[in-house]
């Protein structure tokens, strides 16, 4: 599904990623763990097409095409989805406008008519009970004053309404606590299926204890140092990552 | 790989062009252009005026011909020549239709072009429209109901000659001849305009809606309307505009006046669509607006408006709230783009005892534009335990633009309660890029951004009027990124 080759990425001349390879198949899980500052939200966002990073070598391929030269929007169209670190504000539009928008305007990239009202009120109403979102929730302003738990459990609502083929959750854990932690993995893992694909971001090992991953990679200083299967993800939890550190050297 | 920056927004809003850039060529009587005694005498015959309507309309000139323009707003065009523009302008086939058949096709056209087509505004559940074009009403409609109810609605001449004592009695109370260079113009001149009158108690069941266009190339348009809420009624009024596009620079100097007479209460909103000029900043219309309501005991007046259009605007629509616990408010969104240039603002003038008024403007810049808020809130001795709340919010699309709040206050009672809050943000890469990873566009994401922004006014607009302001401000912000 998604595919990296020896990819180098970053700005103003300076890459943050260096020489990055990584294969994700439909049907799997991978977790991408590493110190702050590695790169991990970098990846991330190169592959949402962010255009601030340049790409200075290497490919991505997205169902084998080429992606390189895509807008965030289509790559988004596509099915590529990333659950935000820090989810932005946007004041005075409300969740289920927004959310209505993403979904007509994919709609729409897709030459298909907007989703009827009758239809995404029982989608919005199905995917809040999943996340035990509130229905007040809703009409809020997007992300203004949510609390962390809330702007992570609102990105995953997202998740579940736009149905994406890959799914890049970026932290996703940090500001949850337990009993949130186990509501949104709970509902990542219904969205899962053979077709679609998840990369978890994160440096803690308890969200790998919900949300099961086939392999984990270490990402340090813009590269993966390391993969292996979610053992490795205990080991680190456990050791740190000096010990890799010396294994480098 | 198309990219969305700062230096795209910047370059790709120069290249915006009017989206109603077209006119209608309808014949039209007009008049030679110049102003003198003369031609205020020929306005008010042409119109059939009684004699004390040409006296007022001469005191009028006379006034203004000792009045300077004033240049104390944040403003700078070329001053209009005055004697360069004709005041008279009327489409000269049959001015009255009975049914929408007679209407000039080509003026359907017109308004199917911008999306509001007369069928569509009859369906729009109990919209009235009085639409002017140019400066004589040509078509009127629902005025059977309002008639049921005792609710004049109709053209200011036409109210001249039905109902002179009204007229009479209400015209240059609440904004005197006198009051400022462009009301005197207008007071002299105006061609046409609208007139309500609801009774005693009476509420108005439906939205009075008027259209205005410029339609004549050099032919300046002074409008003037005259609304009057007797004791207890309520009214909500809608006003809106597009113009066509035109080389020349187009005066637009209207006066609007509103009476609430005790316990009554007037909403009059407004979407302004004058045509801005071009990207270069050539042409556009001048809208040099004096809006002024008075507020009896108890009464209440909100003034909403979206506006997009204009290459200078100059307006601040006002409350005197005269009567004890009576209420003024202003909900606005102004937007600017390219050399678009808006000084707009309000004037709360509290008189009575438990006055409230409430101050709500957001401010949109794009291009070279220029964003300015001027407010006065104004507590006079007598005026106990008035409060007032303001908040000025400006909203910046790339660097070249500006954004200036001038809020002035002069509290003259101890009591006195007054907040004033400001604040100015950017549309951030982050939150663009956040849309299009959710599959938005960037030009659906600033307008859904500014939306958002605007949501607090938007919402205070009758529904099937904020959808049509929604679509505005997505049009002026069109094509503004890549
Ligand atoms: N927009 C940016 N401006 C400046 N530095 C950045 C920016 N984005 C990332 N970086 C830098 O790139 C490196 C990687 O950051 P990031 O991808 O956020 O790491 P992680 O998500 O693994 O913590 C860090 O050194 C960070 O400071
Ligand atoms: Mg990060």
């Amino acid at each position: 599904m998604l595919k990296i080759k020896d990819l180098y990425a970053g700005f103003d001349g300076k890459d943050i990623l260096q020489g990055i390879d990584l294969e994700v198949k439909a049907g799997e899980v991978h977790a991408i763990m590493g110190p702050n500052g590695s790169g991990k939200s970098t990846l991330a966002a190169v592959i949402a097409g962010k255009d601030e990073y340049e790409v200075t070598r290497g490919y991505i391929t997205f169902e084998n095409e080429d992606i390189s030269e895509l807008d965030p929007e289509e790559r988004a169209h596509k099915g590529i989805f990333l659950s935000f670190q820090y989810p932005v504000e946007i004041p005075g539009v409300s969740v289920t406008n927004f959310i209505k928008t993403a979904i007509n305007e994919t709609r729409k990239a897709k030459k298909q008519a907007d989703m009827p009202a009758a239809e995404m009120l029982k989608m919005i109403k199905e995917k809040a009970d999943m996340l035990e979102i509130d229905r007040k929730f809703l009409s809020r302003s997007l992300n203004e004053g949510f609390s962390g738990g809330e702007k992570k459990r609102n990105e995953i609502f997202q998740m579940a309404m736009l149905e994406p083929k890959l799914a890049i959750l970026d932290e996703t854990d940090s500001g949850l606590d337990i009993d949130a932690l186990k509501v949104v993995a709970n509902g990542v893992n219904k969205l899962k299926s053979e077709d679609n694909a998840i990369v978890v971001i994160t440096h803690y090992q308890r969200l790998l204890d919900y949300i099961v991953p086939d392999f984990v990679h270490v990402l340090m200083n813009g590269k993966i140092v390391k993969s292996g299967t979610k053992e490795l993800a205990y080991e680190l939890e456990e050791k740190g990552y000096d010990w890799i550190k010396e294994e480098l050297v | 790989m198309t990219k969305y920056t700062e230096d795209d927004l910047k370059k790709e809003l120069e290249t915006k062009e009017y989206e109603y850039g077209f006119y209608t060529d309808i014949e039209s009587d007009t008049f030679p252009v110049g102003l003198n005694e003369d031609v205020v005498r020929a306005i008010s015959l042409k119109k059939e005026e009684p004699e004390w309507m040409t006296e007022w309309r001469l005191e009028a000139f006379r006034y203004w011909l000792q009045m300077e323009e004033p240049n104390w707003a944040n403003v700078h065009y070329e001053k209009p020549n005055f004697q360069n523009i004709s005041y008279y302008s009327a489409p000269n086939k049959k001015a009255k239709y009975d049914s929408i058949d007679e209407v000039d096709p080509e003026l359907l056209d017109t308004f199917k072009r911008l999306g509001i087509s007369l069928d569509e505004q009859k369906k729009l559940a109990g919209v009235a429209v009085d639409i002017v074009m140019d400066s004589v009403s040509v078509a009127t409609t629902f005025q059977k109901t309002l008639a049921e109810r005792g609710i004049i609605f109709c053209s200011i001449s036409e109210a001249i000659r039905k109902h002179p004592e009204l007229v009479r009695k209400y015209l240059g109370t609440v904004v005197p001849q006198r009051d400022n260079f462009y009301a005197a113009l207008n007071s002299a001149v105006f061609s046409d305009g609208s007139f309500c009158y609801i009774p005693k108690g009476v509420r108005c069941p439906m939205e009075l809606s008027t259209y205005f266009r410029i339609n004549q190339g050099g032919t300046g348009q002074f409008e003037r309307t005259l609304l009057i809420a007797d004791e207890g009624s309520y009214v909500s009024y809608l006003e809106g505009c597009t113009a066509p596009s035109r080389d020349e620079n187009q005066l637009h100097a209207a006066v609007v006046e509103l009476i609430a007479m005790d316990d009554a209460e007037i909403k009059y909103s407004t979407v302004q669509n004058w045509y801005p000029g071009d990207k270069n900043g050539k042409g556009g219309v001048f809208n040099f607006v004096t809006k002024r309501g008075l507020c009896e005991n108890r009464a209440k007046i909100s003034w909403t408006q979206v506006e997009t259009g204009s290459a200078v605007t100059w307006k601040y629509p006002s409350c005197v709230l005269k009567g004890d616990n009576s209420i003024g408010e202003f909900y606005s969104i102004a937007v600017t783009n390219h050399f678009q240039q808006a000084d707009t603002g309000t004037k709360m003038i509290h008189i009575g005892k438990n006055t409230r008024s409430t101050i709500i403007s957001k401010g949109i810049s794009a291009g070279k534009s220029q964003n300015s808020y001027r407010g006065l809130v104004k507590i006079l001795p007598n005026a106990d335990n008035a409060r007032n709340f303001s908040q000025c919010d400006s909203l910046l699309m790339g660097n070249s633009c500006g954004a200036h709040t001038f809020p002035y206050i002069e509290a003259k009672n101890k009591t006195a309660q007054i907040e004033h809050e400001a604040t100015t943000s950017k549309i951030g890469e982050d939150q663009i890029f956040y849309c299009n990873q959710r599959g938005i566009e960037t030009e659906k994401a600033i307008a859904l951004i500014v939306n958002g922004f605007g949501k607090e006014v938007l919402n205070k607009l009758p529904m099937e009027f904020a959808v049509e302001a929604q679509k505005l401000l997505e049009i002026s912000l069109e094509g503004s990124v890549g």
